[in-house]
C-alpha cells in the first residue's frame, strides 16, 4: 500500500484518462458563499469504488467541494452551488433533492472525530435505526459488521455500553467511520479524516480506507500530499477554486502536466 | 583495567558536566517568584472568604426562617404542612392550599413553558434566517427583562377577562367533557384562578427559558450536528438526539431557572390567582400561592402566630427550590448514565 508512486503503473503513466465507470460526475459547477465564489466551474468524475484525493494548499476550495457531493452546504444560508452533480442518475443540485436521502447514501467522516454524545453502540445504532428497523440481534450484527469494518471491534467490543466520547482520538475517528459506513453509504466523504491523529492511527485509517474501497467510492480531502500518494487512485490538484489538474495519481505524482501542479506538490509553492 | 580506568572517570565527568548546566539553565528570579507566592495566597484567601459567604448566608437564612417559624411548626406540628386550614381569627393555620397552588401554578407553567421555549430556541438555532436572528432573539431577551407587575396587570386587565369569555367556556365544552382530566376544566368561568396564574407565569418563563435554551444550543459544536446529518438525520432527530443529549445540563439548568421564578414569584401571580385558601379539583377556580399569600397578609399578620405560619411558608418555599435543585442534579446523573460511561 505505502508509496505507491515510486512504481508506477505502466497504463496510469501513459495517459491520465477520467474514471471509467463514474459514480458521481460534477459538471460546470460553481459555488457561492454568499457574493464569493468558493470554485469556480469544475468538471471531474469519481470513479466507482475508487479513492479520489482532492489536494490543493488551504483555500483552494477542496473541503468546498467535498460538501456540495453530499449537499451539506446548504444548512447555511447564502451558499449555493450551480451547475450539475451526477449521482445515480439525479442532479442533486437540484432543489427537490431528498437531502437526509442522499446523505445516507453519501457518508461523512470529519476533520475531527465527532462521537455522539451517546454509547459506542448507541453511536452506531443511531444512523442504522434513522432508515431502517432491525431486530436487536440484527442490530447487534450490523453493529459488530461496522466495528469490524472500521478496524475497531476489537477494541470495542468489550465497552460498547462505555460513552464513545470516552475513546482516544483515533479509535473516535475510526468509530466516526464504522458510523458512517453503518448506514451502508454508496460512497464516503472523508474531510483530512486523519489531520488530528497520531501517525500511528493515521496509519490505521489510511489501511482503512484502501480496504473500504472494495465496497465504497470514496472521495478525501487531505493536506498531507504522501497520504493522497499512498491511498488514492485519482488525485485532483485545486487551487483558488479552480481545478488544475486532474488524473490517475500515479500519473499526477509522477508526471504532472502542468506546471502548478509540479510546482506544489514537488513543495516549491502551497 | 579498563573498568578500573571509565569508573575512575565517570564521577569526573558527571562533574565536569553540571556546572556547564547550571550555566545553560539559570535559576529563575527567586525574588519575584516569592511575591508571586504572596499574592497567590492573599487571592487564594479573598476568594475562599467570598465563596464561604454565600454559604454562610444560605445558613444564615435557613437558620433565621426556623428560628421565626418555630411557634407555628411547634403548635401546629408536621400537620402545619398537610392541612388546609387558615384562620386568623381562630389562630389556625394550616399551609396546604397555598404549598399546593404553588406546585400546581408551576407545574402548569413549565408545562406550557418548556414546549414553547424550546421551539423558540430551535427556531432561533437551527432554522431562523439570518436577518430574523438578532431582532428575534432580542425581543425574547427583552421580554425576560420585563417586570413582573407589567405582566401581573396584563394579566387581570387584558388576559383575564378575554380567557374567562372565550376560553374557559371553551376548554369546559371539549376538555372538559373527557374522563378524569374533564374534572380540571370544571368551575365558574370567571378568568381569575389557578389556570390563569399558571399561564401567566409560563409566559413569564418562557423569555428565560428560551434564552437560555438558546445560548446552549448554540455551543453545540457545528461539525457534531453536520456528521448527524451526515448519515442522513432530519433536523428533528438531530436537535432530538444530538443537540439536546449534548446540552442537557444546560437545558436543564435552563428549565430550572425558570422554574424558580415560577415558584417564587409574587406580584403577578397575586394578581391572578384569586388568593383563596382553597384546595379545588378545577384549575378554573380560584387558589392561593406561597409567595402571594405572605405578600397580602404580612402587614396585617399582628398575631405572632399568624406571623410564624407565614414565615414558616416561607420556609417550605425555601425547601421547595432545594428539592427542585436536587431533583434536577439526579436527573442529569441519570441521563449521563445512558450516555455510558466516560472511562
Amino acid at each position: 500500500m505505502a508509496f505507491q508512486t515510486v512504481v508506477p503503473r505502466p497504463e496510469a503513466q501513459a495517459q491520465s484518462l477520467p474514471p471509467a465507470a463514474p459514480k458521481m460526475s460534477i459538471r460546470k459547477l460553481d459555488f457561492y458563499y454568499g457574493k464569493f465564489q468558493g470554485l469556480k466551474d469544475i468538471n471531474l468524475d469519481i470513479g466507482e469504488r475508487q479513492v479520489t484525493a482532492f489536494i490543493g494548499p488551504s483555500g483552494c476550495g477542496k473541503s468546498t467541494l467535498l460538501r456540495t457531493l453530499n449537499r451539506m452546504y446548504s444548512l447555511y444560508p447564502g451558499q449555493r452551488a450551480v451547475g450539475e452533480i451526477m449521482f445515480n442518475g439525479h442532479n442533486i443540485l437540484h432543489s427537490r433533492t431528498d437531502l437526509n436521502m442522499l446523505r445516507a447514501k453519501v457518508g461523512m467522516v470529519f476533520q475531527k472525530p465527532t462521537p455522539f454524545p451517546m454509547s459506542i453502540y448507541d453511536n452506531i445504532a443511531f444512523g442504522v435505526s434513522l432508515y431502517e428497523t432491525l431486530s436487536s440481534r440484527q442490530m447487534d450484527e450490523r453493529v459488530e459488521w461496522a466495528l469490524t469494518k472500521a478496524a475497531m471491534w476489537d477494541e470495542a467490543k468489550d465497552k460498547l455500553k462505555q460513552s464513545g466520547m470516552a475513546l482516544s482520538g483515533g479509535q473516535q475517528q475510526r468509530l466516526c467511520i464504522a458510523r458512517a459506513v453503518a448506514v451502508q453509504p454508496e460512497m464516503l466523504l472523508l474531510d483530512e479524516p486523519t489531520s488530528a491523529l497520531d501517525p500511528i492511527s493515521t496509519a490505521k485509517i489510511e489501511e482503512l480506507i484502501t480496504e473500504l474501497k472494495q465496497d465504497y467510492t470514496v472521495a478525501i480531502v487531505t493536506h498531507n500530499m504522501q497520504q493522497a500518494a499512498r491511498v488514492s487512485d485519482y488525485t485532483a490538484y485545486m487551487y483558488l477554486g479552480e481545478l488544475i489538474e486532474f488524473g490517475a495519481t500515479d500519473a499526477i505524482f509522477v508526471k504532472p502536466k502542468r506546471r502548478e501542479t509540479e510546482d506544489y506538490i514537488t513543495g516549491r509553492f502551497g | 583495567m579498563i573498568s578500573q580506568a571509565a569508573s575512575a572517570r565517570l564521577p569526573g565527568t558527571m562533574s565536569a558536566d553540571l556546572p556547564t548546566r547550571d550555566r545553560r539553565d539559570p535559576q529563575p528570579p527567586v525574588r519575584h517568584a516569592g511575591a508571586g507566592r504572596w499574592q497567590d495566597k492573599l487571592f487564594e484567601h479573598t476568594t475562599r472568604f467570598f465563596a464561604l459567604l454565600v454559604l454562610a448566608s444560605l445558613l444564615g437564612i435557613l437558620l433565621a426562617l426556623l428560628i421565626s417559624a418555630w411557634p407555628a411548626l411547634q403548635k401546629f406540628g408536621l400537620g402545619f404542612f398537610f392541612t388546609n386550614v387558615w384562620n386568623p381569627v381562630t389562630s389556625s393555620f394550616g399551609g396546604l392550599a397555598p404549598i399546593y397552588g404553588t406546585l400546581v401554578t408551576s407545574f402548569i407553567a413549565l408545562l406550557i413553558g418548556v414546549p414553547v421555549s424550546f421551539g423558540i430556541a430551535l427556531f432561533l438555532t437551527e432554522m431562523c434566517p439570518a436577518s430574523l436572528k438578532r431582532p428575534l432573539g432580542t425581543a425574547v431577551e427583552l421580554l425576560a427583562a420585563v417586570p413582573s407587575i407589567i405582566y401581573g396587570m396584563w394579566g387581570l386587565f387584558v388576559f383575564a377577562p378575554l380567557f374567562g369569555d372565550y376560553v374557559q367556556p371553551l376548554l369546559t365544552a371539549t376538555i372538559g367533557k373527557l374522563p378524569i382530566i374533564g374534572a380540571l376544566f370544571q368551575g365558574a368561568p370567571n378568568g381569575i384562578g389557578i389556570l390563569t396564574a399558571g399561564i401567566i407565569l409560563s409566559v413569564m418563563i418562557i423569555p428565560f427559558v428560551a434564552s437560555v435554551m438558546r445560548d446552549v444550543f448554540e455551543i453545540v459544536p457545528p461539525v457534531l450536528k453536520e456528521s448527524a446529518y451526515g448519515i442522513g438525520a432530519t433536523t428533528w432527530e438531530v436537535v432530538w438526539n444530538i443537540v439536546l443529549p449534548y446540552t442537557k445540563v444546560g437545558v436543564i439548568g435552563g428549565i430550572m431557572l425558570g422554574l424558580g421564578r415560577a415558584l417564587g414569584e409574587t406580584m403577578a401571580v397575586t394578581f391572578v390567582i384569586g388568593n383563596a385558601y382553597r384546595i379545588s379539583a378545577g384549575l378554573f377556580e380560584p387558589g392561593n400561592s406561597i409567595a402571594s399569600s405572605l405578600a397580602n397578609e404580612f402587614n396585617e399578620a399582628a398575631d405572632p402566630i399568624h406571623r410564624a405560619s407565614l414565615i414558616a411558608l416561607g420556609l417550605v418555599l425555601f425547601v421547595l427550590t432545594f428539592i427542585v435543585l436536587a431533583l434536577s442534579r439526579m436527573l442529569i446523573a441519570q441521563l449521563a448514565k445512558g450516555e455510558g460511561k466516560r472511562t
